[in-house]
């Protein structure tokens, strides 16, 4: 388990202090782009705003790997998010991520519905995605032995999977790290200014200094934008709420289901998680707080409604967890994704909820953008690879490892070792909440009742941001 | 590697589980496993740092640690393994569990489930609000407390007025903690002696009746509480939410083997010997509805060994 310690002498500043590249955002999208620049042989940094990765808007959503069969052909986005899934698949196994191959179906609930699917098995053969068809109810029924019986027709969906939102991108950030990247955290750029050959940053505790900024500032986008230039999109955030079930629900949930999409939205899913529990979300509400994305109590029952009626087993599991989101979408459809030469910055704004499954086809899409208009690559030789701990269910969990220590969460069965490893290495949890991302404890049915005073008692002196505890 | 084998695996250290383990030993079975989670024996009296606990059992007032502690000494020589969770529950009483050495499995001819109760999460009860630090049960406050002798929040609001809020209210005043008011759903104090007489005379604070939670402020740690009551709304300033009672049995490896809950209970279905809908599963304690007092789920548990063991017998097994 102690692989990272033996890496830890990588990602320390050397004596000139301009990186070539500086990303601002610490979310899915900078962690893989400051993983492939570093790899392409760039001295990077990455800037977060929050105590720990993965603090905004990747902090919640529904952790599945697109296909971008219903992605509006010809879009960036479809482009990038295809080609991130591709990545990711060649990448999991290597880096220690996770895989559970669910594919998905689609059912639509009225003959209006219905008549959406010529229109959507055409979109995904533009997309080049293969196996869409309808699926006879008899079929959908074997599938899905549990969803209710009012559907009126479905869709096979090969191919959409779930993974774990949270360990891919903090692998792609250890990954930089190991490679000589720099993270920096409880960083929020507070002002950026260009001189001849540089831009220099300024946050609460220190300056930097950088040759290319990229932007990667999810629901900040436009502020961060405003540094380089009038923003040219505006960032409206959508808040998303969430429910999460308990692990006996998941034998509920064989597959992902989809509802057919609107204009406006993908709609409200029902799918398992890797940690093998069951999710219904997200809503969608906008909203102009840019932070703050809590819940309310008559939209959770609303979805618990919502998968009651298509899985009506569910009413009788309990909730383990609720949760809101912030998707930084902005007013229009696509992602945004420009160099501006003359300004040494790069714009990668309007990812939304795609950005999970995108993230390493934005990465290389930018790192092809940094090739053309500011340096010429070097890839490193040989780039360090590391797996990160899995927390997968359907894999090998370290609480059944011969010889482990003693157990911590026991709903989520997480060991001292697991939330050991959490706490040290190059790029350790910085708030409670990234020591829970990280290894689940007090994220499951108990909500900690069990293990929150254990879990806190061994992080609090060893966070960037202090519990409020007092001794 | 051949299949290890009990006569009796039973799953929970608490006072349940302890009780039947005593009683099942001390009737001459072989061949009994308890399973427990923690590192130490106990349940959840070994974080009730007050003193209420063994009236029934015992017939005197120890504190919870204390109590703990005289259930452990009961047990000595019994095949005690702690740092094991169960994971599994399978048919014929195949027994899947997560110990220190690995996962292995072992047969049991009759498993005990002894697994207890936790309070209801601020997630499961569907609170509203973000989620700042300070939200949490009386549970985890306790082991703060008694544990780590740390303190998540001086001045919280505390949610629901059953009998466990009395411990709520000894275990803040335990570290000169001091509760900014009782709210409680229901239109009349659950247990209004106890917690009336807790809230005015100990600390002197205002408890609320037919009141809900409306809006939870706070960016790292929670600064207001936004309740609604009969008399309108009111913004209360705390530094956290207790939320007490409401008892969830810990059902978790029932309900995934897909034996029966009792919608009213919440526990297992069992019949008047302790028996669930699978002839070797039994299950006793808390685990079969809410919280009641250690000294009951102890007899509970006595009387589920007995049980176990008539059974064992009737079917012809030699102990």
């Amino acid at each position: 388990m102690n692989y990272i310690a033996s890496v830890s002498q990588a990602g320390s500043p050397s004596s000139d202090p301009t990186f070539d590249v500086a990303v601002i955002g610490g979310g899915v999208v900078g962690c893989a782009v400051l993983r492939d620049l570093t790899l392409a042989g760039l001295k990077c940094l990455l800037l977060e705003r929050g105590a720990d990765l993965l603090s905004g808007a990747s902090k919640a959503n529904s952790a599945i790997l697109h296909t971008g069969f219903d992605t509006s052909p010809r879009s960036l986005e479809v482009s990038l998010l295809q080609s991130g899934r591709r990545r990711y698949l060649e990448v999991h196994e290597r880096l220690g991520l996770p895989l559970l191959k669910t594919d998905a179906v689609m059912v639509a609930w009225t003959p209006e519905e219905t008549a959406r699917f010529p229109e959507l098995i055409a979109k995904a053969g533009t997309n080049g995605v293969p196996g869409v068809r309808p699926l006879p109810l008899d079929e959908l029924r074997q599938i899905h032995p549990y969803l209710s019986d009012t559907a009126v027709a479905a869709l096979r969906v090969p191919g959409e999977h779930i993974i774990d939102p949270w360990s891919a991108p903090l692998a792609y950030a250890l990954q930089a790290v190991v490679n000589g990247a720099h993270v920096e955290r409880l960083a929020e750029v507070m002002q950026a200014e260009r001189e001849e050959d540089y831009w220099t940053l300024t946050t609460p505790h220190a300056r930097f200094r950088a040759k290319v900024i990229i932007n990667c500032a999810g629901n900040f986008g436009d502020l961060i934008e405003a540094f380089a230039r009038k923003a040219p999109f505006q960032i409206k955030p959508r808040k998303g709420q969430f429910v999460i079930f308990d692990k006996t629900a998941q034998r509920l949930m064989p597959t992902i289901v989809l509802p057919v999409p609107n204009e406006r939205t993908k709609g409200i899913v029902l799918c398992p998680t890797i940690f093998g529990n069951v999710l219904v979300g997200p809503t969608a509400d906008d909203q102009d707080d840019r932070q703050h994305a809590g819940v309310d109590t008559a939209t959770l029952q609303k979805l618990l409604a919502e998968a009651a009626r298509i899985v009506p087993a569910l009413e009788e599991e309990p909730v383990t967890a609720t949760f809101a989101g912030l998707r930084p979408a902005t007013e229009r459809r696509d992602y945004i994704i420009e160099a501006l030469p003359a300004e040494s910055w790069i714009t990668v704004a309007g990812i939304r909820s795609t950005g999970l499954t995108a993230a390493l086809g934005i990465s290389g899409y930018v790192t092809g953008l940094v090739e053309e208009h500011f340096f010429r690559l070097k890839p490193l030789s040989e780039p360090v690879w590391l797996k990160v701990p899995n927390l997968a269910e359907h894999l090998p969990r370290d609480h059944q490892r011969p010889g482990r220590g003693n157990l911590i969460c026991f709903c989520e069965l997480v060991t001292e070792d697991e939330i050991e490893v959490a706490l040290s290495g190059p790029l350790p949890a910085g708030d409670l909440g990234g020591l829970k991302r990280r290894t689940r404890a007090a994220l499951g049915r108990c909500q900690g009742f069990n293990c929150l005073g254990a879990v806190c008692n061994m992080a609090n002196d060893r966070l960037l941001s202090p519990l409020p505890l007092q001794k | 590697m051949p299949q290890e084998h009990a006569a009796l695996v039973i799953i929970g250290g608490g006072p349940a589980g302890l009780s039947a383990a005593r009683e099942a030993t001390r009737q001459g079975l072989q061949d009994v496993i308890l399973f427990e989670r923690e590192a130490e024996a106990g349940g959840a009296p070994r974080h009730c740092g007050h003193l209420g606990f063994g009236m029934r059992d015992l017939g005197r007032v120890q504190t919870g640690p204390h109590y703990a502690e005289h259930l452990r000494s009961l047990t000595k020589g019994l095949d005690l393994r702690c740092n094991h969770a169960v994971t599994t529950l399978g048919p014929r009483g195949l027994v899947e569990v997560s110990g220190p050495q690995g996962s292995y499995s072992i047969e049991a001819d009759r498993v005990l489930i002894a697994t207890g109760t936790y309070e209801k999460s601020s997630a499961a009860r569907l609170m509203p609000g973000g989620r700042p630090f300070g939200l949490l049960t009386t549970g985890a406050l306790q082991r703060f407390v008694y544990f780590y002798g740390s303190i998540p929040c001086h001045a919280p609001l505390v949610v629901g007025t059953e009998i466990v809020a009395y411990s709520t209210i000894l275990t803040l005043r335990h570290f000169g903690a001091k509760p900014v008011a009782f709210i409680d759903s229901s239109r009349y104090l659950r247990t209004p002696a106890i917690v009336a007489l807790g809230a005015r005379f100990i600390f002197g604070v205002p408890s609320f009746t037919g009141t809900r939670i409306v809006s939870i402020d706070g960016e790292e740690q929670v600064t207001e509480v936004t309740v609604e009551g009969p008399r309108g709304k009111r913004a209360l300033l705390c530094d956290g939410i207790i939320f007490s009672g409401d008892w969830v049995p810990e059902t978790a490896l029932i309900r995934a083997s897909q034996l029966a809950i009792d919608p009213k209970t919440r526990g297992p279905v069992i019949d008047d010997y302790f028996r669930t809908q699978d002839p070797r599963i039994f299950a006793a304690g808390n685990v079969l509805r809410s919280a009641r007092s250690a000294g009951t789920c102890a007899l509970e548990g006595r009387a589920a060994a007995r049980a176990i063991l008539a059974d064992l017998k009737a079917n012809g097994r030699k102990h």
